[in-house]
């Protein structure tokens, strides 16, 4: 992974992601392009139906009919993964890239001790014995932090707490080293105590082990805690993407800046909340010219006609009319 | 039955026998009164001070989880209670915001229920003061609940009309069927839809709008206490901001009070007049909102508010609280927090700490 160190490990570029129903294509995912380097954390936030989990369910070739994809690429290291046929797609998941979901109950086999279920994810991508197998199941649940870890690697999913479940997923999508994890929304079903811990497991992993992760959720506090830079999408597109800090603190798209505005925050009271009036479109509502315009106070008759695309700097805005001109463009 | 390690704090008062299959709960222990006590000077309310309209004393609901009988008695295994609520007393003022937050499995939506009289205390009683209602009648206030899933929380097979119009066609709220569609109309116009809307079925109503129909629902029986029970969790940020600068509307319109369960800290602090921080079945810190949040001073309420994310300071090291919560069917001796508590002595694991005032606050803890 050293040698391609200064090229992205992922690459995705205008990837199109159309869904055939009975009322014709389904446009759900228009022209989404971003990199993520190695190591890197790439935080994916957006409202429900932004097509921020179809994007990663896509990269690791997990989409199913009616999706398909419809143009665009996406190249791992260097190959391109999404035209793969669906044996050699396999062999690559797993074992160059990992996923973490949301509910650790159902990504884990209820019927397979832990023990089993690592043991037999090692064998399958490494070329190891079922010893060694075993001691490096051991190793990972000691990694992820289980307490008694040689007792609890023969102990069945249900035995365990929900943080301790994600915490054995997290271990799971560990097994092969994959250079590239998938997490979509992996403390979305935890307390915030527990959502605090695993969020600060995943960034130490990552850093231990050089993995990068897309890490897809609408919880803009753990982007903001776990992400080095963030996309923020809209109605199938990204609508701005750059370095956390700035684009949280310093949002140039209208919707960007009008969701950070609407989380309330803990440290003072206000007395109402700025609020989004209307709701995302519908797939096959979504307006002409800037998906955004109906419910932008800025927009124009030129964002109704022209759909504005995302410039390649390294904070960009797809706006017209950007809120702060980039000083570092 | 009873507990050989219970320590309570009110020994003078009698325990009641914990029972789930037979309801054999005692008036004078186990009462939801709705009436206000003679020579208690309630205030009405309507001449705009802050009058009590809930109280609750010394709540507890403790449910048993042990073996049927025969299997309990041929393994020998004892009895298993668990404590989801143990000994809780607050008091809601008129027209303020309520808030109870704490993390899954702390007693929280078993309290929320307790209030709405969906489950009974097994200890200690709470009480609703008679109060001038919103349509003109004295008497306990109406309570209505929001609940936190509005895709399960309507019935998909009713029209939105019919779903807003049942509670006050079920209490005979209006004279005809005419003045209900009225209020119909008016009640979705209230919560922002169109009248237009009662026509339609819920699943052509996105979370955010069927969270407002749930709202509409709650408002048809001219109810003055609304128990929110995470109102916008299962929300997006942006349609959360929409809901609550909703409610926080209509709290101001119609003079409502809300009993406000969360997870959510910066909801929290956004809504509540008053706040109280639970753990394990038990209050562990109560108090006005912005005295809280400025001060807080029970260990387990600083490390929630040190371990939510914060957008506003963006790649942070934070400390994460290291443990879980311990089940509420064998809760740990002394202080329920001390396997999670950095600051956590001998006393922590021995004795546990009643709730007493400090300052404006009450605080359960040994230290602080």
């Amino acid at each position: 992974m050293n040698a391609v160190a200064t090229e992205p490990l992922l690459s995705v570029r205008d990837l199109r992601i159309v869904f055939d129903g009975r009322h014709g294509p389904l446009t759900a995912l228009d022209g989404v392009s971003f990199d993520i380097a190695p190591g890197e954390i790439l935080g994916v936030v957006g409202e429900s139906g932004a097509g921020k989990s179809l994007t990663g369910t896509a990269v690791i070739g997990l989409l199913d009919p009616p999706g398909r994809i419809a143009g665009g690429s996406i190249h791992l290291a260097g190959q391109r993964i999404d035209n793969l046929p669906a044996e050699p797609m396999r062999k690559l998941r797993g074992r160059r890239i990992g996923a973490i979901f949301q509910d650790p109950l159902t990504s884990l086999h209820p019927l397979l001790t832990v023990g089993d279920q690592l043991v037999e994810t090692i064998l399958t991508h490494l070329p190891v014995s079922r010893s060694e197998a075993r001691e490096r199941a051991l190793n990972l649940l000691k990694e992820v932090g289980i307490p008694a870890a040689e007792t609890r690697i023969d102990h069945y999913p249900h035995q365990f707490s929900g943080g301790m479940r994600q915490r054995v997923v997290i271990a799971l999508a560990l097994c092969a080293e994959p250079a590239l994890i998938i997490a979509d929304e992996p403390t979305t079903a935890l307390d915030v105590s527990i959502q605090a811990q695993i969020t600060t497991l995943l960034k130490r992993l990552c850093r231990e082990h050089g993995t990068a992760i897309m890490l897809v959720t609408h919880d803009m506090g753990v982007i903001a805690e776990t992400a080095d830079r963030v996309a923020v999408m809209y109605a199938g597109r990204i609508v701005e993407i750059g370095p956390v800090e700035e684009v949280t603190r310093r949002a140039r798209h209208p919707y960007t800046a009008g969701l950070m505005a609407s989380i309330p925050s803990v440290h003072t009271r206000n007395a109402i909340l700025n609020q989004i009036d209307g709701s995302m479109p519908r797939l096959n509502a979504i307006p002409p010219g800037c998906a955004f315009n109906p419910r932008c106070g800025i927009g124009t008759d030129f964002c109704r006609e022209h759909r504005p695309g995302l410039p390649p700097s390294r904070h960009a805005a797809a706006c017209h009319f950007p809120l702060r001109e980039a000083p570092h463009a | 039955m009873r507990d050989p390690i219970q320590t309570s704090p009110h020994p003078e008062e009698p325990r009641s026998g914990v029972s789930k299959d037979a309801p054999a709960f005692s008036v004078a222990s186990t009462t939801i009164l709705r009436d206000a006590p003679d020579g208690d000077p309630q205030d009405e309310g309507s001449r705009g001070e802050r009058a009590t309209i809930l109280d609750v004393h010394g709540a507890s609901c403790r449910f048993e989880v042990s073996q049927p009988w025969l299997a309990r008695v041929v393994s020998r295994s004892p009895r298993r209670v668990l404590r989801a609520v143990e000994d809780i007393s607050f008091k809601v003022e008129r027209g303020t915001t309520f808030s109870i937050v704490g993390e899954s499995g702390c007693g929280k939506s078993t309290l929320a229920r307790m209030v709405v009289g969906l489950q009974r205390p097994t200890e200690g009683s709470l009480r609703f003061a008679d109060i001038t209602r919103a349509d003109g009648t004295i008497g306990p206030p109406r309570v209505q609940m929001i609940f936190q899933d509005p895709y399960a929380s309507l019935n998909p097979r009713w029209r939105v009309g019919d779903i807003i119009a049942e509670p006050i066609r079920e209490l005979k709220l209006r004279k005809d069927e005419g003045e209900t569609i009225a209020r119909v109309g008016d009640l979705l116009e209230i919560v922002g839809l169109s009248r237009g809307d009662a026509l339609r079925f819920p699943h052509e109503f996105s979370g955010g709008q069927r969270q407002r129909i749930s709202i509409a629902r709650a408002l048809a029986t001219e109810a003055d206490f609304l128990v929110c029970d995470e109102p916008t969790s299962a929300l997006d940020v942006s349609v959360q901001a929409q809901i609550l600068n909703l409610m926080v509307r209509l709290q101001k319109e119609f003079g409502l009070t809300y009993l406000f369960i969360s997870h959510n800290l910066s909801v929290v602090r956004h809504m509540s007049d008053h706040l109280a921080i639970m753990y394990l079945g038990r209050f562990v810190e109560s108090g006005p909102a912005e005295e809280v949040f400025n001060h807080p001073r029970h260990p387990y309420t600083r490390l929630l508010l040190d371990t939510i994310p914060d957008v506003e300071k963006p790649n942070r090291e934070r400390r994460p609280m290291s443990g879980e919560v311990p089940s509420p069917i064998a809760p740990p001796p002394g202080c329920a927090f001390h396997p999670r508590c950095a600051m956590a002595g001998d006393i922590c694991r021995s004795e546990r700490p009643i709730l007493r005032e400090v300052a404006e606050t009450q605080l359960a803890c040994h230290f602080g």
